[in-house]
Formats: structure tokens, C-alpha cells, sequence
């Protein structure tokens, strides 16, 4: 976030070209396992795999790996938050 | 930190409509997999390969800027802008292509489709379109850190600007890892 962590950032450019070829793998796969039909299965398949995608996103490309742990737990908090938001959601539609 | 608490109140405007999106589906299981099989998979697809591709570049601007060098820095973030529009292009045809088939929001064609179908094409058009918005604004944020870099204001010593406009791009990246399975593949 500020100019004082430059020293935190190692990964040179290797790391995130790797990152990027997993990230196509994972695309790669999501596309065809859409083809399978799993029924609900799929869905969940698709969550997952667009999370863990998601993940090394956060994780590689916005440098959160390298970050400190203020910061980690509040990226943490952040989608603990969303993910009661989605849930309650649920909890309220089902059984109305 | 600024920066990422602004990057939480995105989130959360997404994940209202993630939400919405989630309970439709769960509402109409069978419109939605009737709906999702009229949008182009190969340009969904497509589309997933140019944006992880151009948050590679971003990513690779900061680790450019950060070694010092100046031109690779600036060479990045012009790819990264020339992928965002290759989006944005292909975004274009699919829309267009949408429109001569009558699937626009308001359109009389669908308007006695099932609603079901009509719910997904109404969120298929506000999340695609409200990413849409973020990936112009990114390339203008992208563009101003470029020029920031050539004005040298944005150096290998101080460069925030362009963390930051990464990490807004990154966020736009990641919002559509989720859209493109909920809406291209869910079939």
C-alpha cells in the first residue's frame, strides 16, 4: 500500500507467469466440466473452481501474500461479512 | 488500506447482486439453464482468457517499476489497456449480436418469455454492464498512472498510484472470474 513495503515484494516475474498459466488451466477446466452434466454438482464445481482461481488472484496478483497481517485479516473479515450476507439471504428465502 | 477498504465497498456492491442473482436461481433452476445456453460460450471464454491475461500485465507493470525499469513498466500497462479493449470489443459484438436476436432489457420480443428467463437476461445485462462501467474506468485510472510514469510522478521509489490502480484492475479481473461461470456456464 505504501512506498516503505517495496523490500516485502520479492516474486519476480516467473512467479506470477506461473500464476497466470494456472489461472488458464483452471479456466480450461471450468469450461469443461460445464459440459459434463452433474446436475447441482456443477454449480458447486464452478463456485469452487472460480474461488480457488479467485484466491491466487488475491493472494499472488494483489500482492496479499506478501502483505501484512492487519491487512490479511481484514481482507478475511471482509468476505466472512459478505459470506453471512449471502447466507442469511438464504436462510430468509428458503423458508418463507 | 484506503485503497482496499474502497476495494470492500466494490465487493459488496457486486455481492448484493450476486445475492439477487443466487436467489433467482434458486427460484428458477430450469429458465436459467434454458437462458445461459444462448450466450457464447467460446466468447465468454475468450473474453476470461484477454482479462486474467491483462492482470497478468498489470501485475508485471508493478514488478517492472519496482526493478527500476521505466519502458517496461509503461510497456505493460499499455498491453494491459490494449486487452481491456480487446474486452470491451468482444463484449460488444456479443451484445450486438444479443440485440438482433431482440434480448435487450425492455425489448417486446421476450416480454412474454417466461419470467424466469427474463429475470436472467435483466441480471445478465446489469452485472455484465455494471462490469463494464469498472473496466472503462480502469483503463482511464490505467492510462493516467501511464502518463504518471512518463511525467515521472510515479517512480521505482514511490509508486502507489500504480499498486493501486493494479489493485482496482485486479478486483475487476476477479469480479468477472465469478460472472463468467454463474452466467456462460451454469447450463
Amino acid at each position: 500500500m505504501n512506498d516503505t513495503k517495496t523490500e516485502h515484494h520479492g516474486p519476480g516475474y516467473g512467479l506470477f507467469v506461473a500464476i497466470w498459466g494456472v489461472l488458464m488451466v483452471l479456466t480450461g477446466v471450468t469450461v469443461w466440466i460445464s459440459s459434463v452434466d452433474l446436475g447441482f454438482l456443477n454449480v458447486m464445481v464452478a463456485l469452487s473452481v472460480a474461488t480457488t482461481k479467485a484466491l491466487l488472484v488475491v493472494m499472488f496478483f494483489m500482492h496479499l501474500k506478501y502483505e501484512n497481517r492487519t491487512l490479511k485479516l481484514m481482507v478475511l473479515l471482509a468476505f466472512v461479512i459478505l459470506a453471512i450476507f449471502i447466507g442469511f439471504t438464504f436462510f430468509d428465502t428458503a423458508y418463507r | 488500506m484506503g485503497m482496499w477498504l474502497f476495494l470492500f465497498t466494490e465487493v459488496l456492491l457486486f455481492g448484493g447482486l450476486f445475492v439477487l442473482y443466487a436467489v433467482t436461481l434458486g427460484r428458477f433452476p430450469v429458465e436459467f439453464h434454458e437462458a445461459s445456453q444462448l450466450l457464447s460460450v467460446p466468447m465468454g471464454t475468450t473474453n476470461t482468457v484477454v482479462l486474467i491475461t491483462s492482470s497478468l500485465f498489470a501485475v508485471l507493470a508493478v514488478t517492472a517499476l519496482q526493478r527500476g525499469d521505466r519502458k517496461k513498466s509503461e510497456l505493460f500497462i499499455g498491453l494491459t489497456i490494449v486487452l481491456a479493449a480487446c474486452f470491451l470489443i468482444i463484449k460488444y459484438f456479443e451484445w450486438t449480436a444479443k440485440f438482433h436476436h431482440g434480448i435487450y432489457p425492455g425489448s417486446p420480443d421476450i416480454a412474454d418469455w417466461e419470467p424466469g428467463k427474463q429475470a436472467f437476461f435483466a441480471l445478465y445485462y446489469a452485472m455484465t454492464g455494471l462490469h463494464g462501467i469498472h473496466i472503462v474506468i480502469g483503463m482511464a485510472v490505467l492510462g493516467w498512472v501511464w502518463w504518471l510514469i512518463r511525467q515521472e510522478d510515479c517512480t521505482p521509489e514511490y509508486f502507489v498510484a500504480l499498486e493501486n490502480a493494479g489493485l482496482y484492475w485486479h478486483l475487476v479481473d476477479l469480479i468477472w472470474i465469478f460472472l463468467f461461470p454463474l452466467f456462460y456456464l451454469i447450463a
